[in-house]
């Protein structure tokens, strides 16, 4: 009987296909096959490593991750293995250390980070680095994010033995157009090499050399061009692959990141967006496994630009007269003035184009506003391009899914209206968050026989400068919001920075003209504070977003619809797990 | 900029040689081809790189050193990438991007050989032979005598310690030598040339 209740951690671990590990003298439970590395780490002991990446192969190269190791003894002939009270064997350690990535979890094994035998083997591994590593941390873009620094402050030894002369290699070497290789600066964990050739599948990257002389490199006349390339900018512990985007701009440690979403097309990449002071300075991928893995697409990466552009509308923009020239305008008397106009538009004569780029919070506003005014030809733009077959779809659209489920729209009536702004039975149009000139294929002459041409737009195009009144929206870093991607995850924005100039977020100007449209709809919306009670009465209208809120989306998304779309990347990495 | 560009050029710079003019130029020939092919047939299917380093012995036999375009072939015949090729002629010190001479001594400078006198001959034959022992550092070291029959080279081990001081004409062991017996040796293939 007590036998029986009295059941063994092993077997209680079995059961669950777990085996017991017992770690800085706690015993913890980690599926069977667990990596050393990642059993310490999801428990929040930190294992440093340099060569280790949880989505490439295991190197076991750099020794940074080594950890003291034991397992009970080894048992005589014929000798039963004996427990403690609490269950477990007695823990035989072994004299030297093991590597904890290349390594996986066993039964009543134990695991020691903090011992003199691992801060021993952590002390003489960064010395071994530190030998032939330049002193360039002063100018270099890796610090205060540089592992090498990290861990010499933590596990390194204040003074230096090495008297010889350090071994020089090649420094500033443009190996890409976006990539910049410092050999010196290097300490060989050959993440990048494995990173072109298991994710990218380009052998670019390779060593040469032997010893200390030992170098990344690419093959002279070979570049590294690929549209991945600066992922491997990200994975390097060290500064040794730097961005020419981002080199010698701004100290990183100067800069707040904020996660949000790539807007640039369907698959809506989890990135982080770095800036300081409203200033953008550069954009990371955030990991998340089931849209990006680790990775994202280096033109997706720097399409940033035109946030702190010069093309920026910063106040709204008012014709006071036919044929005369936009001026800037106060926000109060522009909005009175514009919901005073569209209340005479006759809704037959008017048409709403929104963006695809919108959030799900604007996209209900516009279809609110539509409503409001009677206005039944309203659409987007889509927008589409070539795949590639990683994590760039074809939809360029990052809120299509979003604008199926809430407008019930796909772009399939923009013909309807683009043919009645030709002959003259549209007469009046807004437009959000689009250059109708450029997909949307309407010549800036039919724009102008409008009689009303309302837009909120960013930045300057065609379609602003022909407009009567641009009311100044944002672009995706200056406001909050969600976003339902290709495969129906609901994702989450994030604002970066605050609007620039006097610009609104388009959501606060949509609530603003359906506040001042009058009419007698219900009007939480007009009432709705921000995007967040926005999506709360967007869960209570449609089915697909039943129980959604903002906290529940979090900064990982949720799936909330099928729409049997994927993502190649993920699907390989999938199936090679 | 400019050492960094040479740091990753430097990888297939023709380096000059006077010892060019005994071996053939490389030219990839369909009867090379062959030959890799039957180098790579030994190996399973997908694992063509493990022929990369058989291949390159086969070349460096041929033509003396590995040069550039040699590199590129090898790539192709493995279907690997160059910069894998040229990891591997980077990493091994006994292969070679710099043509040799026609006959290549390698002076054994490990321990044994060095104490019992492998160390004085290699100054000694660079100095019989018109070679500049400042060659004989640095990433590949080789010396070239100017006529291009000869070159030097200190190597490891050769694997016949009891009886140093050993070096190795091209592939002939040669075993407890002086510089007598040194000074014979080299007119003995002063001749044959």
């Amino acid at each position: 009987m007590s036998s029986q209740q009295e059941q063994l951690p092993k077997d209680a671990a079995a059961a669950e296909g777990k085996v017991n590990v017992q770690i800085n003298g706690k015993w913890y439970r980690f599926p069977k096959g667990t990596r050393i590395a990642d059993a310490c780490n999801s428990v929040g002991i930190h294992v440093p490593c340099f060569c280790y990446h949880p989505k490439l192969s295991v190197a076991g190269s750099c020794r940074m991750c080594l950890v003291e190791q034991g397992m009970p003894p080894r048992l005589a002939p014929g000798a039963t293995p004996t427990y403690n009270d609490d269950g477990y064997q007695t823990i035989q350690w072994m004299p030297r250390a093991v590597v904890a990535c290349a390594n996986t979890v066993a039964e009543n094994m134990g695991i020691r980070t903090d011992g003199t035998v691992c801060r021993e083997a952590r002390r003489a591994v960064l010395e071994f680095l530190l030998t032939n590593h330049p002193l360039d941390c002063p100018i270099c873009d890796q610090a205060g994010e540089c592992k090498l620094q990290e861990y010499t402050a933590d596990y390194g030894q204040p003074s230096h033995r090495f008297t010889e002369a350090k071994i020089k290699k090649g420094k500033n070497i443009s190996i890409g157009p976006r990539v910049n290789l410092d050999q010196e600066r290097c300490v060989l964990c050959r993440r990048c090499v494995r990173f072109m050739k298991e994710i990218v599948g380009e052998e670019i990257l390779g060593v040469v050399g032997r010893g200390g002389h030992n170098a990344i490199a690419c093959f002279p006349g070979k570049t590294l061009d690929s549209n991945y390339s600066m992922n491997v900018v990200d994975i390097c512990p060290v500064g040794a692959m730097t961005s020419k985007d981002f080199r010698f701009k701004m100290r990183v440690w100067f800069l707040k990141s904020t996660p949000t979403i790539d807007t640039n097309c369907g698959t809506g990449t989890n990135i982080f967006i770095w800036s300081r002071e409203q200033q953008i300075y550069r954009i990371t991928p955030r990991q998340n496994d089931a849209v990006n893995s680790c990775w994202m697409p280096d033109n997706h990466r720097l399409n940033y630009k035109y946030i702190n552009s010069e093309k920026r509308i910063l106040t709204p923009l008012v014709k006071t007269d036919v044929g005369a020239p936009q001026r800037p305008g106060a926000w109060e008397p522009t909005l009175r003035a514009v919901s005073e106009q569209l209340r005479r538009c006759n809704p037959k004569q008017t048409a709403i184009i929104v963006s695809a780029r919108l959030t799900n919070e604007e996209l209900y506003l516009a279809g609110n506003l539509a409503q409001l005014l009677g206005i039944s030809q309203l659409d987007i733009v889509p927008r589409s391009g070539e795949p590639d077959g990683m994590l760039i779809c074809a939809d360029r659209n990052p809120n299509t899914t979003g604008a199926k489920l809430i407008l019930d729209k796909d772009g399939r009536t923009l013909d309807d209206i683009r043919l009645g702004i030709k002959n003259g039975k549209i007469r009046h149009l807004i437009v959000i968050g689009e250059d109708v000139t450029a997909e949307a294929a309407i010549p800036e002459s039919h724009l102008s026989k409008l009689d009303y041409l309302l837009v909120i737009d960013h930045s300057e195009t065609a379609t602003t400068r022909a407009a009567d009144v641009v009311l100044p929206g944002v672009t995706f870093a200056e406001k909050y919001g969600t976003m339902v991607n290709i495969t129906g995850r609901l994702q989450r924005l994030n604002k970066a920075i605050e609007p620039l100039g006097a610009s609104r977020a388009d959501w606060d100007i949509l609530r603003s003209l359906l506040q001042g449209s009058g009419g007698d709809m219900s009007l939480l919306t007009a009432r709705a504070q921000s995007p967040m009670e926005i999506l709360d009465e967007i869960a209570a209208q449609f089915p697909a977003f039943k129980g959604v809120s903002w906290a529940a989306v979090g900064n990982s998304g949720i799936p909330i619809t099928e729409t049997g779309e994927t993502i190649p990347l993920i699907e390989r990495e999938q199936t090679k797990q | 900029m400019t050492e960094s560009t040479d740091a990753i050029s430097a990888l297939t710079v023709e380096h000059p040689s006077p010892g060019k003019k005994y071996y053939p130029p490389f030219q990839p020939t369909a009867d090379l081809e062959k030959e890799a092919k039957e180098y790579v047939s030994m190996y399973p299917e997908g694992k063509e790189l493990s022929a990369v380093l058989p291949i390159i012995h086969m070349i460096q036999g041929k033509f003396g050193y590995i040069c550039p375009e040699s590199m590129s072939w090898i790539a192709q015949q493995c279907k690997c990438t160059e910069i894998h090729v040229a990891g591997i002629v980077s990493f091994y010190p006994g292969i070679r991007t710099r043509c040799p001479g026609k006959w290549h001594i390698r002076v054994c400078h490990t321990i044994a050989c060095a104490l019992s006198g492998g160390e004085e001959l290699i100054g000694y034959i660079c100095e019989k032979l018109g070679i500049d022992p400042k060659e004989l550092s640095g990433d590949e070291p080789m010396g070239i005598s100017p006529d291009g029959l000869w070159s030097i080279e200190p190597v490891e081990c050769l694997a016949n310690c009891g009886f140093g001081p050993n070096l190795m004409v091209n592939d002939t062991l040669y075993s407890q030598m002086d510089k007598e017996k040194v000074d014979k040796l080299l007119a003995e293939y002063a001749e044959k040339a």
